[in-house]
Order: C-alpha cells, then sequence, then structure tokens
C-alpha cells in the first residue's frame, strides 16, 4: 500500500518535506517513526488525514500522514 | 512601597496616591480590570472624558524572574464597547514596576486641541505640550524621544492611527532594540489619542527598584520556574527556533487554518508562509531566528526578519499576522506580510484586527485576492493618512463589513476572530465567544490541547470538554495576566508539576504571603467576573457571547465542520 508522508519543523532536517511511501499492509505509525530513525518520545503531534492520530494507528492506503515534534505558539 | 500616578488630563495636573487596601494583593489585568470597573461609567463613550487608560506592571515584574516583563494596559474599549486588557512585552513594565508605579492612572480629556506627552519619573509625571512629534509613525516617535531624554528611556506612543482614534489603533512599547511590541487589540491606541497623548515617556532614573521579602525562597523558586520553561519542548525548543508561526502548517493540516476570509480551512501556499520556511529565510538573510520582547524572557520566540539585501524589515512577526495577511488574505509573498507587519506597527494599527479586515475588504471588492501591493498601498496611503476610506479600514473587520454589506464577518463583540476556525478547533470557539475581551485566542488558548497535546488532549472536532477546556484556561490566563508573566509559561505550567508552584512560590516571596493554589485560581475567577460584570452593566450579555451565523450554516473543509454549540451550551462556561 503506499501513503503520503509529510514531515514537519526539525524532522525535515536530513530527512525530506513530503515523500511517498511504499509500505506492509498493517503497518502502524510507530513503525513509520522508527524507520525514519526518530524516538516515539521525539513525536509531538500525529496527524493521520487531517485528524489526530496514535502511535498505534494502523495506516491504510492513500493515508496522508503528518509527523510534528512537540512545537507550539499562539 | 508602590504608588498609584494618576494623570488627569481635563485639568492637566497629575498626583501620587497610595495603593488602596483592596488593590494591594493585584497587579496587571487584574488590576487594570478592577480600576476600570471601579472608576469608568459602563455606559460611557469609550473616547469620551469619562473613560480612563490604566497602564499596571504584573505582580512579578521587576523582578529577575524569567518572562515576567509584561504590561497590562486596560480602559473600555472602543471597539468592542466593553471592557479591556491588552499585555505587551518592551521595556516598559519593568521601568515602570522599578519606579514603584504599581499603576499609571490617565484620566479626562483636554478641552482645547493641543497634544500633550507625558513624562514618568520618580518624582512623578509632568504633562508638557506636544508639537514636533504630532502626525508621525511610530518609529520616528521613538527615535525621537530618545534624542531629546536619552537612549534609555522607555516609550510608549501612539501612531496616526491613534491620533485619528481608529478603532483598531493600538499602544506601541519601545522594547529593548528600540523597535516595538503592542498593546494590540481593542483600540486602546484610539484611547491615548482621546487624551491627547502622542507618547509617554519614562525615565528609569533612581528607581528605588523592586523590593523583594524573601530573597533566598525567590531565588530557588525562580531557578524551578526557569528550568521548567526550558525543559518544556515547546517553549524551551519549539518557539525559540521556529517562533509561532510554525502553526501554519500545523493549523492547514489539522483544516484549521481559516483560509480566504473563513471559507475555506487550508491555504494551498501554506509552505511559502510557514514558520520552516520564515526560519530558513531569515538564517541565510542574516536575521535573528532567536529574539526576546523583553529583558529576561528565556523563551525567545520573536525574530528579526531581514530582506533580500539583508536589511531589517520587522521583528516580532507573530503567527497570528502571517496567518491573517497570508492565508485569510491569499497573499503567499512573506516579504510583503514582513513589509505590512512594519507599516501596521509605524501606524499603530493592530496586526490581528486589520489583517482580518483585509479578508473582509477583499470579499467587499475593495482589493482583489492576494494583492499584496494594493493592501501595502491602502496601509500607507489612506490608513496611514487618514482619508475617508482609511478610517473604515482602520475600524477594523466590523467596520469594513458593516459599511460594504458584508455579511460574512469573522467577530465578536466586534473585534476579529484570529487565527484557528472556530468550527474545526471547537474549543477555541468557546473562547472567543465567551471571552470578556471580545474574539481573543490568547484568552483561553485550547489551541494548546486541542491541537498541540499540551495539558492533555480534547478533540477539536467534538463538542465534549471544550467548554470546561476553555473556562479551566481563562481562569487560569486571567491569573497569568495578572502576575506580568508571558502567556507562554503556560506550557510549561500544564504539563511540568513543578511550574504552578514555582510560580506562586515567586508571588508569596516577592511580598511576603502564603497565597495557595485555590488563591490564584480565585483570582483568575475574580477577574472574569469583575470584567464580564462590567460589560453586562455596559450592555454586553450572554446574546454577545456568540460566534457569527455562518459559522452555522457554512460548514469548513476540509472536515465540512459547522459551530454547532446550542447558545445553553455556551452560556453553561459562566457556571462557576
Amino acid at each position: 500500500m503506499q501513503i503520503t508522508l509529510k514531515l514537519f519543523a526539525t524532522f525535515r532536517n536530513g530527512r525530506f518535506k513530503v515523500a511517498e511511501q511504499e509500505l506492509l499492509e498493517g503497518t502502524d505509525v510507530r513503525a513509520v517513526v522508527l524507520s525514519l530513525g526518530l524516538t516515539e518520545e521525539e513525536i509531538g503531534i500525529v496527524m493521520l488525514n487531517g485528524r489526530h492520530g496514535e502511535l498505534d494507528s494502523k495506516l491504510a492506503h492513500g493515508d496522508t500522514l503528518s509527523l510534528f515534534p512537540l512545537v507550539g505558539g499562539g | 512601597m508602590d504608588k498609584i500616578f494618576r494623570v488627569n488630563m481635563t485639568d492637566l495636573t497629575t498626583k501620587i496616591e497610595e495603593v488602596p487596601a483592596a488593590w494591594a494583593g493585584l497587579g496587571g489585568r487584574s488590576l487594570t480590570s478592577t480600576i476600570v470597573a471601579a472608576e469608568v461609567p459602563p455606559t460611557c463613550h469609550a473616547l469620551s472624558a469619562e473613560n480612563k487608560l490604566v497602564f499596571a506592571p504584573g505582580l512579578l515584574t521587576g523582578t529577575p524572574a524569567a518572562n515576567s516583563g509584561r504590561l497590562s494596559a486596560g480602559a473600555k474599549s472602543p471597539l468592542t464597547g466593553g471592557i479591556k486588557e491588552s499585555n505587551a512585552g518592551g521595556t516598559a513594565a519593568q521601568m515602570l514596576a522599578k519606579l514603584g508605579i504599581k499603576a499609571l492612572i490617565i484620566e479626562g480629556a483636554p478641552k482645547g486641541d493641543a497634544w500633550y506627552n507625558l513624562a514618568v519619573g520618580v518624582n512623578g509625571v509632568t504633562i508638557s505640550e506636544e508639537k514636533e512629534l504630532l502626525g508621525k509613525g511610530n518609529f520616528a516617535v521613538i527615535d525621537a524621544v530618545e534624542a531629546r531624554l536619552g537612549k534609555k528611556t522607555g516609550v510608549l506612543t501612539i501612531g496616526p492611527a491613534g491620533e485619528l482614534k481608529m478603532t483598531a489603533a493600538n499602544i506601541s512599547v519601545k522594547d529593548p532594540d528600540s523597535k516595538i511590541r503592542s498593546h494590540g487589540r481593542g483600540g486602546l491606541g484610539a484611547v491615548m489619542g482621546s487624551k491627547q497623548i502622542k507618547f509617554i515617556s519614562i525615565d528609569g532614573a533612581d528607581a528605588p527598584g523592586v523590593k523583594i521579602a524573601d530573597p533566598e525562597k525567590f531565588k530557588t523558586a525562580a531557578r524551578a520556574f526557569s528550568k521548567a520553561i526550558l525543559d518544556h519542548p515547546v517553549s524551551g525548543e519549539g518557539l525559540p527556533t521556529y517562533g509561532t508561526n510554525v502553526l501554519v502548517n500545523i493549523l492547514n493540516e489539522a483544516g484549521g487554518l481559516p483560509t480566504r476570509n473563513f471559507t475555506t480551512g487550508q491555504f494551498e501556499a501554506h509552505d511559502k508562509i510557514s514558520g520552516e520556511t520564515m526560519y530558513d529565510t531569515i538564517v541565510a538573510r542574516g536575521g535573528k531566528p532567536k529574539h526576546g520582547c523583553h529583558a529576561g524572557c528565556i523563551i525567545q520566540c520573536s525574530q528579526v526578519y531581514h530582506d533580500k539585501d539583508g536589511k531589517y524589515v520587522t521583528s516580532g512577526f507573530e503567527y497570528e499576522t502571517i496567518w491573517g495577511l497570508g492565508a485569510d488574505c491569499c497573499i503567499d509573498n512573506l516579504d510583503d506580510i514582513a513589509r505590512a507587519d512594519n507599516l501596521m506597527d509605524d501606524i499603530g494599527i493592530d496586526s490581528i484586527e486589520t489583517a482580518v479586515m483585509f479578508g473582509v475588504a477583499m470579499e467587499a471588492g475593495i482589493l482583489n485576492w492576494g494583492d499584496s501591493k494594493e493592501m501595502l498601498r491602502l496601509l500607507t496611503e489612506e490608513i496611514g493618512k487618514g482619508t475617508a476610506l482609511g478610517r473604515i479600514l482602520g475600524g477594523g473587520a466590523g467596520s469594513v463589513g458593516r459599511t460594504y454589506g458584508v455579511t460574512r464577518v469573522p467577530v465578536v463583540k466586534n473585534q476579529a476572530i484570529p487565527a484557528y476556525d472556530p468550527r474545526s478547533v471547537k474549543g477555541i470557539g468557546i473562547t472567543y465567544a465567551t471571552s470578556t475581551m471580545g474574539a481573543d485566542h490568547t484568552s483561553g488558548y485550547t489551541i494548546a490541547t486541542n491541537i498541540l497535546n499540551v495539558g492533555g488532549y480534547v478533540d477539536p472536532l467534538k463538542k465534549d470538554g471544550q467548554v470546561e477546556l476553555s473556562r479551566n484556561l481563562q481562569i487560569a490566563t486571567a491569573a497569568v495576566d495578572s502576575t506580568g508573566m508571558c502567556i507562554f509559561v503556560a506550557f510549561p505550567a500544564l504539563d511540568i508539576p513543578e511550574c504552578l508552584p514555582a510560580l506562586i512560590d515567586m508571588i508569596n516571596a516577592r511580598f511576603g504571603i502564603a497565597l495557595t493554589g485555590d488563591d490564584v485560581t480565585n483570582l483568575g475567577k475574580y477577574v472574569l467576573k469583575t470584567e464580564r460584570e462590567f460589560n453586562q452593566k455596559a450592555g454586553l450579555t450572554n446574546v454577545h457571547d456568540r460566534l457569527p451565523d455562518f459559522f452555522k450554516t457554512e460548514p469548513v473543509a476540509p472536515h465540512n465542520a459547522v459551530w454547532d454549540f446550542t447558545d445553553e451550551e455556551i452560556d453553561e462556561f459562566w457556571n462557576f
């Protein structure tokens, strides 16, 4: 299956902004995070198709996964 | 002992008063709102002699506590018709606190046409007629006051917008680099203009400084407090690197980035105006990605933005300004937005009200969507010069909507709704609706918990828990706004257990008292109820605690969310 993976803020350093990724069926968010060389603790916000997701969320074909470190503003 | 400095612009007299016992435990917002509620008739015209303009540093301002240098300004707002407190960084708060000035109250209004400046110093306030600087922009005023009185002089000033009493006019505060911070919201610049005061200078010479009752206890608490700020990923790392503008991409992903005058929730060109792009641009051009708005700030969320030739354009370049002129007006040119930010500082007009106003003006056909050059021209030639059109635009989003017959006007209590769509981030909608200030994200920043996973998580697209979340945050914020603290200390306070006790310990050590967490919560409740009572007497009741109808009837993409709270559910906010 294919997903769109978007990275933000410091996660882009040495990586990319957006990429299409080919994944095995049943892959969860955690596996994608670890494959990027990131740790669970570094993840601030997971968004799956514009809604908040979890590290355990299972991905499906056509999903857009966005990963942010813990950042904020106002 | 701290004093109240009072200036009467009707008879041009000044006096120094003892602090009434009831005001002793108050500072910042709790003090400005108490004074406005006690001394200003709620039904008065906000630009009349009956209104009063009050400045108050916070309870911890002037101490070595990190991030405690915010100044509160209060009055009846000519924009909302209700009470207003607007706080800002800069150098003035710490100077006033060290001079022992608990509050500066400006009342009355001159009978003639002459304009004045006020000089505040350790011996009181001097009123002088001002001629030279009338009509000048804020940057020129700051330069001229420094040339007259010295580089260290603190300055509070209004630009042409304040002189012309536009309801979006702000009060500018000189920052440590002689640039500008703003008491932005609610038209307080027009109130200062109605008193015919162009600027207030502050001379810190011979200031007695702030006495701390228990210095050892203070030091220990201050250290724990600073550690909490630096340990939290948002205040310790995210804000210093990307500034507040990191939110463009986050809100865009969440579908809560109001775009094209609140008609959709995502902006195609988001990456061109994002915090990530801004950071790279600032670094490439030799600007400063980190910068503080006041001495003692350890978060450093501000920045200095240069043009492509490496020359200064603006500083304190915030998410709300960039969102408003960017996504909401469909402008994808960050350099033009930066130029507009500098112009708004110089003219002295609120960058949130004005940005949202331009979205309404584009819908009205005054200029085309995305036309940044015409936007810059309107700022300079119309608002800056006070033409008839400029005065309509300078009245803010509501003014343009009324004048041009636009129905999609994003305001609450006539104050423009900022950078988070209340349909797809529902907690902030409760804050916009119920805040005593009119639509104001800072008064109960549910984005922390709805979007940023700070202080837990409440699903932004559902109604559950939003009223309680907004209520708790608005109570806490009213208390924090009384300490002189930057509101961003809320990020560590929500997540790190040592943070809030350290803040309370600092207040206790400063005054030699023994406040508990409950006392601080009660202070927050007292502030909100005092402000609410003023608003009710001024004619703003629960029917004004509502969002505009279009949020109920127009679903916003990509979630097709609508504003679906009933009136009764919203009114539940005040059940405390």
